[in-house]
């Protein structure tokens, strides 16, 4: 059998594996009956639900006919790896990882290391100009959320601070 | 009267100091993100969620209603200017609004989206001023039942009227519900799909949900397109004030879009998009007066209608929410975020309540869309040297204040590493051609709806026939399944497919 729509034979496994995994994750809860429901009834409900409206778009999605087969297309894996990489090393300089023995390095050493990450994702990516673009979201970041709106974060490496 | 008391209570809450510097924040930065392409008015208020935290919750909404409305007016001025929308509702205004600009009417263009935007705006919030008394009336005749129904009927008009699949649309709209429900059951304590992690048995937060999904996800979609060099109109803009002419043509649409665009905000799924798409079909079905100049070429109703129904339905969409406690599109399902944060419960209680909320609320979009008018018609310059910052600068502080909103949160790492997660979920939804606002309405409702099945049911002793045979719940279901039999009707359906084909 060919498929005819890749994005909507895919987009149905999806949905099809995820309800069932949800309504699997239900039973383990008590399910209860209608006038008593249990913390499993309406998820269990859902999840079946979900399953099979995903079997549904995975049946269209092998025999409704489309021009030019709506490929998916090439993963960016480039950009993927960047943007979420920036965010993590933000989240681990930010707080540290302390089962890791990483200790936290505070905001604005966070700022630098997410800007330049999150850069290489783009296509021109001057050194120069990305380190002046951290230091204006550095000092802008500053002032907004640590002097105007005065949230808890830490802004210097520990060993710094003490 | 009753309206005129309660609106001088509200602009006495919407005319102090803080009040009308909050809906100023708002509106800049609406008309920023608007101005912007690539940020849209869901991600921004996500991000600016934890900011609020620190103000009053009447400061906060003000605010975060500026930046919806405002990202209306902003959308327009990049459409018009540079081709591009702004903003998704803007995205029929390119089609003869970027005609203009090219033959030297970018003025007249501009004023025509401004100047419609604040009428449509004004009646907008005259229309929620007025209905909603009357309709929290009747929410208050509402049981558990009935609620079910209308979230029923709510989450079906949201995928109706989406744009793309409905099948996908209602399998995300049950992906959101279950999202949902992760976390702490109300009723019996366990913790639900938490996998033993801590963070978790609080539920999945909303705004890691929202950023990584609209934030994330977007920005590396964006990127993974291949880069085209933006045409922008470098031009001055002159000649704002549109002639004799233009204003003969302009009323007529500007009114037909108004009504059109109030009207469909009600709706739930309704709001500013599907406005404006409605609008300037109507527009193109009216005949053309001899000598005017045609659609898609140029024709200044084909800007006027459609911006003024984006505005107006961005204004009446407030209605659901702040009536019922339903929110029809994802920017009040924000909305619902902010309030629960500031511990008000959205629903028909908080205009009794929170007299002052509700009624200030209302009173500074007035204000807001004169600050609008300004801000847009003569300071138009400044916006236009705005769109020629390049996206390289733009994404990575998008992200960075991504990361800081969601940390701010709870200051805690976790939901860093969430907003991640979702990032890459979103990017994948992208993929399989997936919209994500009706999840993230779901995703608002799921909490809600199975309280509201559960009290219904324990109600009826396990009886589901209770829905259908209480009135006011049969009608919202009946008119839930006639939504759905017309959509799937043969005729429709086609001209659905065709309509949101011409984005």
């Amino acid at each position: 059998m060919k498929i005819k729509s890749q994005k909507d034979f895919f987009a149905g496994v999806m949905f099809t594996v995820v309800g069932v995994a949800f309504a699997w994750g239900a039973t383990t809860y008590n399910v209860g009956s209608g006038a008593r429901m249990g913390p499993g009834y309406f998820p269990l409900m859902l999840g079946i639900v979900m399953a099979i409206i995903g079997l549904v778009i995975m049946f269209t999605g092998l025999s409704v006919e489309t021009a030019t087969g709506d490929p998916i297309g090439k993963w960016a894996w480039k950009q993927v790896v960047f943007i979420l990489g920036a965010n993590l090393a933000f989240g681990v300089l930010l707080g540290g990882l302390p089962s890791f023995g990483i200790p936290a390095m505070g905001l604005i050493i966070a700022i630098y290391a997410l800007v330049i990450i999150a850069a290489q994702a783009g296509s021109k990516h001057a050194l120069p100009s990305v380190l002046a673009l951290a230091t204006v979201l550095a000092i802008g970041s500053y002032i907004a959320f640590i002097w105007a709106l005065k949230l808890q974060i830490q802004v210097w490496p520990t060993f710094i601070t003490g | 009267m009753d309206l005129i008391h309660n609106l001088s209570v509200g602009f006495g809450v919407a005319f102090t100091f803080t009040n009308l510097l909050y809906c100023l924040i708002g509106c800049i930065l609406g008309t920023l993100i608007g101005v912007l392409p690539g940020i849209g008015p869901v991600a921004t208020i996500a991000m600016l969620l934890p900011a609020t935290y620190a103000l009053p919750p009447v400061s906060a909404l003000i605010m975060l209603a500026g930046i919806y409305y405002g990202a209306q007016y902003g959308g327009s001025t990049t459409a018009i200017l540079v081709n591009l929308p702004g903003e998704s509702s803007s995205v029929v205004t390119v089609i003869d609004g970027h005609q203009m600009a090219k033959r030297g009417r970018a003025g007249p263009a501009l004023a025509a989206a401004g100047l419609g935007s604040f009428f449509a705006g004004c009646v907008g919030t005259l229309i929620l001023a007025g209905f909603a008394p009357p309709l929290t009336e009747l929410a208050f005749k509402f049981g558990p039942a009935e609620y079910f129904s209308l979230m029923i009927l709510g989450l079906i008009g949201a995928v109706v009227l989406a744009s793309g699949s409905l099948l996908k649309a209602v399998a995300m709209i049950v992906l959101g519900l279950l999202l949902g429900l992760v976390g702490t059951d109300v009723n019996s304590g366990v913790a639900r799909f938490s996998f033993d992690i801590p963070e978790l048995t609080d539920g999945i937060g909303f705004v890691a949900i929202a950023m990584g999904v609209f934030g994330y996800g977007e920005i590396i979609a964006n990127l993974a397109q291949p880069e085209e060099e933006r045409e922008v109109f470098t031009a001055k803009v002159t000649g704002l004030f549109p002639t004799k002419e233009d204003f003969k043509n302009m009323v007529p649409a500007v009114l037909r879009g108004t009504a059109l665009g109030s009207s469909l905000g009600i709706l739930p799924g309704g709001g500013a998009l599907l406005a404006a798409f409605a609008a300037y079909t109507i527009e193109k079905k009216t005949k053309l007066k001899p000598g005017e100049i045609p659609f898609g070429k140029g024709n200044i109703r084909g800007v006027a209608a459609p911006e003024s129904a984006n505005n107006a339905g961005a204004q009446t969409s407030f209605i659901p929410l702040l009536t019922l406690g339903i929110p029809p599109n994802a920017v009040m399902a924000l909305m619902v975020g902010a309030m629960t944060i500031h511990n008000i419960q959205p629903g028909p209680q908080v205009m009794t309540s929170n007299p002052e909320l509700f009624w200030g609320l209302i009173a500074s979009m007035w204000i807001g869309n004169a600050m609008l008018v300004i801000l847009n018609l003569p300071l138009i310059g400044m916006w236009i040297k705005l769109l020629s910052v390049p996206y390289r600068f733009l994404f990575p502080s998008i992200v960075l204040f991504c990361a800081i909103g969601v940390y701010s949160t709870n200051n805690n790492t976790f939901d860093i590493w969430m907003v991640g997660a979702f990032g890459f979920i979103g990017y994948l939804f992208y993929k399989l051609g997936c919209e994500p606002a009706p999840l993230l309405l779901g995703f608002i409702l799921g909490p809600m709806m199975e309280e509201n099945l559960r009290r219904a049911l324990l109600l009826s002793r396990g009886d589901w026939s209770v829905f259908v045979t209480r009135p006011i719940s049969m009608g919202l279901l009946a008119a839930a399944v006639l939504l759905l039999v017309i959509v799937l009707l043969p005729a429709v359906k086609s001209k659905r497919e065709e309509a949101f084909v011409e984005e």
